[in-house]
Order: C-alpha cells, then structure tokens, then sequence
C-alpha cells in the first residue's frame, strides 16, 4: 500500500491537472497489477459496503490513544478529518506490515459479516501494523469516501496516456459494470466488458460572455436567441442500439438519469444531441439548486425522482441518420432537430429548447431581464449560420447572462494566497448576521485590486484575533458585497445553505458590520428560488 | 514573581520584562526570532549567542550576555540562562526570588538538533510554556527519519533533473537542514541565510560549508545542488525561473494534510523547532512545576488538557506566535 499511499500524497500536493496526471501515469505504470483496479475503482466513487460504523472506529481510536472524548473532537476540528485525525492521534506502529492495497480491501470486505470483537481486533491490529500515512489510507478505504481532487477526466487521461489508448473509450469501459476482485487491469482498459466503439462524442462547441453591448453584434436577423439554462451540458449519443449520455466534462454519466433512458427506444441510431440536462417538473425548468439532488448519485432515491425529474432541452444536432453534421449551418440543424424531437413518442421530457423570437436588441433586452423567472440565466446568442465548432471559437455564439446575486457580509476569517500573492492575506471567509452572531456563508478569493489587497492585508495584520494554523480570525468590521449565481440548502454547511460561484463584488467602505445582510434574508431568497416559475 | 503585562512578561522584584513587544528599560531575551524581540528597548540581556543575532537584526544595540548556567543577580533576583534547544543562542530564562523558582522557557524542543545546544529540563515551581503544537495530532517522528525522506526526495529530484528547493526560516531551521543535508550535495543558501550564517561563523559556531546565491549563480549549478530559501521566496518570480524547480516546506504544519495543500509546494516535511505534544508534556513534567503559565498557540485546549491530568494550568495571551512575520521584516531590510 506504500505507492498508494505515495500516490495520494502527490495527488495532494499539487493542484496543477497536469501533475496529477502524471502522478497518475506513474503510479499505473509501477504499481501491482492486482491493485490497479481497485484504484480506478476507487477514484470513479465504486464503494464498496462499509464494514464498521463511524462511531466504533471513533470509539476504538479514543481508546487507544487515550486521550479524552473533547480533546480528540479538538484534534478533529483542528485537521477537518476524521481518518486523518485517527491516523496521527494513534500510537506509533509497533510493526509495520508490507500487505498490499487489494489484500487490505478484500479483508474489509470479508469483515461485514464478522461480530464487533472480531472487527476491532482486526481493526486496531491493521492500525498498529501501518505507518501515519498508510493509517490514512486505510481508514479512507474502511468509510470508502475517498475525495482527493481527482475528477474522472483526470484519471482517463491518464489511463489513455499510460496504456496509449482513446480517452473516450476508456471512460465507457471504466464506466461500465465491472468488479475489481474479478477483472485485471489490462482487460478493463482495453474495455473488453463493454463495445466502446459506439460511445464515442464530439468536442463540445463553447460560447464566449458578452461583455459589449449586444447591438454591436450586427443584425438581429442574423442571430438566433435561446434562454440560457442553468443545469448540466450534455450530449445523449444513439448508435447501433446503445445510449450514452456525456456531460460537459467528458463524464459518462447515462445511469444517473434514468428518465432519459426512453431514447433507447424512441431515438433512431446514429444520432446525437447536444442541450442541457435540467430539472423540469409540469413543464417547468426548477432551479440548479434542485438539479443537485440528482449530480453524481450511485443510487436515486424515490422521492428524488418525484422531486428532481430529470428533462433535457435540446438545441443543437451534431449527427443525424449517421451523418455528422456539425459543418451543416445552425439554421440547418436546428431544422433537423426539430424533426427528430417531433417524431419522439414520449412528450415533455426531451423537449426543443425554445428560440425567443425578438425584432429589436432592446426588445431582447428586455426579455432578458425576466430570465430569472424562468430559472434561466440569461440569453444565449448563436449566429445563424454558424459551423459547430470543436471548443471555443470567439464570434459565432455569445452567452450574454444577467447579473449575479449579491449580498453584503463582513469578513471574520483570512488566509494568506498563493503564488505572488503568497504573502499577503489574499483568501478570506465572510459571514452574515444571525440575531447576535455572525455565521459563515461563503469564501472568495478574488475580486479585489492589488491596492485593495495591500490595504485588507494590513487590516489583518492588525486586526487578527487568533491563529488557526495558517488561518487568523479577524476583528468582524470590513464589509463586502458578494456576488453568486445561486443558492442551494447544504447540510454540509453550518449556515445550512450554500452560495454557488461566490466572489467579492466590491468593498463596501460606506458600511459599517451592524449593516450586512442576515442569515434570514438569504433563507427567504432560497425559498423563493425554490417556488416554481411563473 | 511574575506578572502578564500588557508589554510583556514582567518581573516585578527585579523589574525588568522578558520578550516584551513594547519597548522597556531591559529586556531578557530568549531567542532571536522577531516575536519574541523587538527593538527599542534601553537594554537587552540574552545568550551569547543570540547577541550577533540582534545586533545582526536590529542594529547596535545595548546589549549585555550571559553563558548557559551562569547566575547574576538583578534587584536580588537570580537570574540564569538555560538552553532551550530551539535555535542558537535560544535560552530558557530561571529566575529565583527567595527560594522560589520561575522558568520561562520561551521556544522550545526537546529533541536535540545537532545544531542547537539541547534542551536541559529546569526543576522549578512556576514554568511558563508554550503550546504551538499543543495537541496531540502532532507527534515528530525521529529527526533522522525525516531526513531521510528529505534525502529520497533530494535524490528523485536529482532523476527528474529537478532543482531541489527547500523552504525554512533563516534562523534555525536553516541551519539544521545545513546540519542534516551535509555531504549530500553543495548547499546554496538566500543571502538572508548566508548573512546570518556569517554571523554564526564569526561568532564562531562552527556550520557547514555553503555556497550564498548570487546574481551570477547558475541555474545549472543549483539543479545539481540542494537550494535553501526563506519562506518569503517561496512562491517568488526566482524560483521559477529555476530549471524545473521542486519546493519542499520544512515546518511542523506539514505534519496535517490541510497544512499541506494549503502552500503550493510539492513536498512537505515535518521538521519543527517546536515541541510537539509529547515534548510539551515530558518537558513540563520533568520541572515539577506547580503552576504552568501556556502562551501562544493551542493555549487554551493544552491548559485544560493540563488541569485535567492534575498540572495547575492557565492560559496567558501574549503576542508571539509569528516566526513568518519575520522573514518579512528582512525582505524589507534587504
């Protein structure tokens, strides 16, 4: 489990992709070859059944490190995680065991069915036979939560680059139905479980955001306007009898959304749609915030399909009749795809995402200021005449959205930046009002001048109240205007919601810390997001 | 004997402060950090080997020295020096007024560093400690095992045709890297650290050989050797000019993941110049104190840890607790 264990520590280290990546392309070129699954079985979130509760872990770790039940909670404040804290809390190793990543896995699994004595004696004894960072990974593989930073892209690029296969077809294989214990690593990457050669998916075509006024684009007649959506880019693949569903992120994601499984059935092979998948319940698109229930869910639960229908919007028709059709106009397409969204049997779930008629730039103007009531984030331009471009191609689509949400919040915490501003206090926490205290509703890192910076940091240097690590907790006086593209609930949160893409808007130097919004104020515009259009 | 001011810790029998942050008529200095001395005061009173540091430091100063166990008298306090293992020149401070017994310990670690004179427990009945790692997540392992990972990490740098670039402050852990990496590759050192090793050497500590960076060092010789900056470079415009560049941060934050990815390096490694948890709690045992004053750091959880065991603890505020502050004063200074 020692390159493993190495391998995380590296994927920690750095936040570049691409270091990860080539991290990545050692490790799967070193590694046992029986624990190569495992890992990429791991990393694309297959979990297998958890053999002992967090609590009896908890229990046994405070036992053995005989430290009170308070001080260990400290430590876990103090590191935000529990295996971790478990693995440095405990007593140095009195051996250490040279047993590989697949063995430990296998006897966690044979655990399940053990009595609580057996688990514990198995348990501390594998703690007490592990160096800190082996702990780490091993309590990591006992709750199966393992979130290192690396995103499926990564992993498949880097299986493609150290087996000098197809990305796409990697991800179908490793997407597919497949059990570590049962497949060596040669086999799954060369997907011999699954046919990749129907799967594969064109390069999205990515709109710029308009920052000039819209009239200097040119004739509105040569424009084709859409609401832009606030859900998930997806591109639904037909072909010889099989679906595939991709996201924007190059994820194969077809068995999260079961309601878009009818396509099977009802769309002819050789054909592929680009749109959004979206949350749309009685014809009407809900917020992002609900969409979320459903985003990288293994299992759906009843009351999440009742409550988050999955509809997709389309708008662009990248094959049709095998054809590949993305050197045809948009004004083309569009008419295809109007076709094949008509001669669909199944209505109201994969639906035209409708074009809004306008005359005038001021006439869309102001259609645009009422995207928001239709959970809409503005408007997308596309020119009529425009190729599908492979990425982005400035000119021939504009996403022209409406402004975000603000709220004005005071900073409490601050925390140096990296790279060149490594030394100032760049990274800050803010919080709203909630009856006498301040709770936190969000981080951000930009938005700020240079000057702005120097003038916060010297803020801090004054003002720090105390030390968490590289953290200072700060004198709650400096309000910010934050700005954020929607809100969701978050158990996960201690405010219990969440602000989605949240950045400093401006410094209000006019305000004062007893002015800033409250925790209430932001509770009513969640439920109010939450009501259905009109 | 000792009263928590808001200048500093305040001896009031023989009126005089240690490590105060506002400026008195004497100060008693531990260490040469920036936290813990400041300039301003009529007079300071330190180890022999802190004094090149502050005059290196702060300027010409009014300073008078002490070897480690000698005693003077103060206003009819004993006043002796004791070492407390964490830089040069770092001292605890005893202090004894009619039989009764104070040590302030400053910064400090127990295990020896192979640059530092070790720490020598001080039987006394009020100690006054720190707590900068003052829980029980922090556990060094051996100096020796960290340096071998250092040294792996040197040596697959070296594969990679990477230059190795490790980051510490330029008083202390510098110098134990120096200490450590001997013999494992030519040292180029900032000129923050060469001018304090300057200082060490005329004051006659004996260091390794190292190289000073200069404007007309090259790239090439530096991926062959080992490169040791303050953490103020860190993440400066020079280290990426360097060929393929990987940094390593030396500090005891690198023992908690979070502490980790917090700094862009690509390693890091838990060498500290502080106790860790079971050094706070030998250390203080060994005293036989009867009453613990915990300043800077886990102050709070450490002296109700503290009570709960049956050692008489509180928690003082002070105002140190900042060894980055100073890296940066001396950028300024340069």
């Amino acid at each position: 489990m020692k390159r493993f264990s190495q391998l995380i520590q590296q994927l920690e280290m750095s936040n570049k992709t691409n270091d990860k990546m080539l991290a990545l392309v050692d490790y799967f070129n070193e590694a046992d070859d029986m624990d190569k699954p495992y890992v990429i079985a791991m990393f694309t979130g297959k979990r297998p059944k958890r053999p002992v509760s967090t609590a009896l872990i908890r229990q046994w770790a405070i036992e053995l490190s005989n430290v009170p039940e308070w001080l260990f909670a400290e430590c876990y404040h103090n590191v935000g995680d529990l295996s971790e804290t478990i693995a440095l809390i405990l007593p140095p190793a009195s051996s250490i065991s040279n047993r590989k990543l697949h063995e430990w896995v296998d006897d966690l699994a044979l655990l399940n069915d053990k009595d609580e004595a057996f688990k514990k004696q198995f348990i501390t004894k594998a703690w007490d036979s592990l160096e800190t960072s082996e702990r780490f990974i091993f309590n990591k593989l006992i709750s199966g939560n393992f979130r290192i930073g690396v995103s499926n892209k990564i992993l498949v690029n880097a299986l493609a680059k150290q087996s000098d296969t197809e990305s796409s077809k990697i991800m179908h294989s490793i997407m597919g139905k497949w059990l570590p214990s049962e497949i060596n690593y040669g086999d799954l990457i060369k997907g011999t479980h699954v046919n990749t050669d129907n799967s594969w998916p064109y390069p999205f075509c990515l709109a710029y955001a308009l920052e000039v006024a819209p009239s200097s684009l040119g004739e509105t007649q040569e424009w084709q306007a859409e609401w832009k959506w606030d859900g998930i880019r997806g591109q639904i693949v037909k072909r010889n009898g099989e679906l595939f569903i991709w996201s924007r992120g190059e994820e194969l994601v077809t068995e999260q959304f079961p309601e878009l499984h009818f396509l099977l059935q009802e769309l002819e092979d050789g054909t592929v749609l680009d749109g959004e998948i979206l949350s749309i319940k009685d014809g009407k698109v809900q917020a992002f915030s609900i969409l979320q229930q459903r985003l990288n869910r293994k299992t759906i639960h009843k009351n999440q399909l009742n409550d988050a229908p999955i509809g997709f919007y389309t708008y662009d028709l990248l094959e049709y009749k095998g054809r590949d059709m993305r050197e045809e106009p948009l004004s083309n397409r569009r008419q295809s795809l109007e076709t094949v969204i008509l001669n669909l049997k199944t209505n109201q779930v994969v639906m035209l995402s409708p074009i809004v008629p306008f005359n005038q730039w001021d006439e869309l103007a102001k259609l645009r200021e009422r995207s928001r009531d239709l959970n809409s984030e503005g408007i997308m331009l596309k020119k009529l005449d425009s190729l599908y471009h492979s990425g982005r191609k400035r000119g021939d689509w504009w996403k022209w959205k409406i402004n975000p949400y603000t709220v004005d919040t005071v900073m409490i915490y601050a925390q140096k930046g990296s790279g060149r501003r490594a030394n100032f206090y760049t990274d800050y926490t803010f919080a709203v009002r909630d009856g006498d205290q301040l709770i936190t509703i969000a981080k951000a890192y930009s938005g700020l001048t240079d000057k702005e910076i120097k003038e916060v940091n010297a803020f801090v240097l004054k003002n720090a109240i105390e030390k968490f690590g590289p953290v200072r907790t700060v004198k709650p006086e400096l309000v910010f205007e934050i700005a954020f593209e929607g809100i969701a609930e978050s158990k996960r949160h201690k405010a219990g919601l969440a602000l989605r893409f949240p950045r400093i808007a401006r410094w209000r130097k006019d305000k004062n810390a007893d002015e800033i919004n409250t925790l209430d104020d932001l509770r009513q515009l969640l439920q109010a997001t939450l009501l259905p259009p009109v | 004997m000792i009263t928590f001011t808001n200048k500093g810790i305040y001896c009031k029998q023989g009126d005089f402060y240690i490590d105060p942050w506002r400026p008195v008529n004497l100060a008693v200095t531990t260490h040469g950090h920036a936290d813990h001395v400041k300039w301003g005061n009529k007079a300071y009173l330190c180890h022999e080997l802190s004094k090149p540091i502050l005059q290196h430091r702060l300027g010409e100063l009014n300073i008078q020295t002490l070897p480690y166990h000698k005693e003077i008298n103060i206003n009819g306090v004993k006043l002796s020096l004791y070492p407390a293992g964490h830089v040069i020149g770092s001292a605890q401070i005893r202090l004894e007024y009619k039989g009764e017994i104070c040590v302030i310990s400053g910064d400090y670690k127990v295990e020896y560093d192979g640059v530092s004179t070790a720490f020598e427990p001080v039987k006394c009945h009020t100690f006054v400690s720190e707590s900068t790692f003052g829980l029980p997540i922090y556990k060094w392992q051996p100096q020796e095992d960290i340096f071998n990972q250092i040294r792996n990490w040197i040596s697959s740098n070296r594969d990679k045709n990477q230059t190795t670039v490790l980051v510490a402050y330029s008083l202390g852990k510098a110098q134990r890297l120096m200490a450590g990496l001997a013999g494992y590759g030519d040292i180029y050192v900032h000129s923050s650290i060469a001018n304090l090793n300057d200082v060490f050497s005329k004051a006659g500590v004996i260091l390794p050989y190292t190289i000073p960076i200069t404007a007309e060092t090259s790239k090439e010789i530096l991926q062959k050797g080992i490169v040791i900056v303050p953490p103020v470079m860190a993440e400066g415009k020079w280290i990426k000019s360097l060929t393929h560049a990987a940094t390593g941060i030396c500090s005891g934050w690198m023992q908690v993941r979070a502490g980790r990815r917090w700094q862009s390096a690509d390693a890091g490694f838990a060498l500290s110049d502080h106790a860790d948890w079971p050094g706070l709690l030998s250390a203080i045992k060994a005293t036989g104190a009867e009453k613990v004053f915990v300043t800077h750091g886990y102050s709070a959880i450490f002296s109700k840890y503290l009570n709960e065991i049956g050692i008489e603890a509180e928690e003082v505020k002070t105002q140190y607790g900042d060894e980055e502050e100073e890296e940066n004063i001396e950028l300024n200074k340069d």
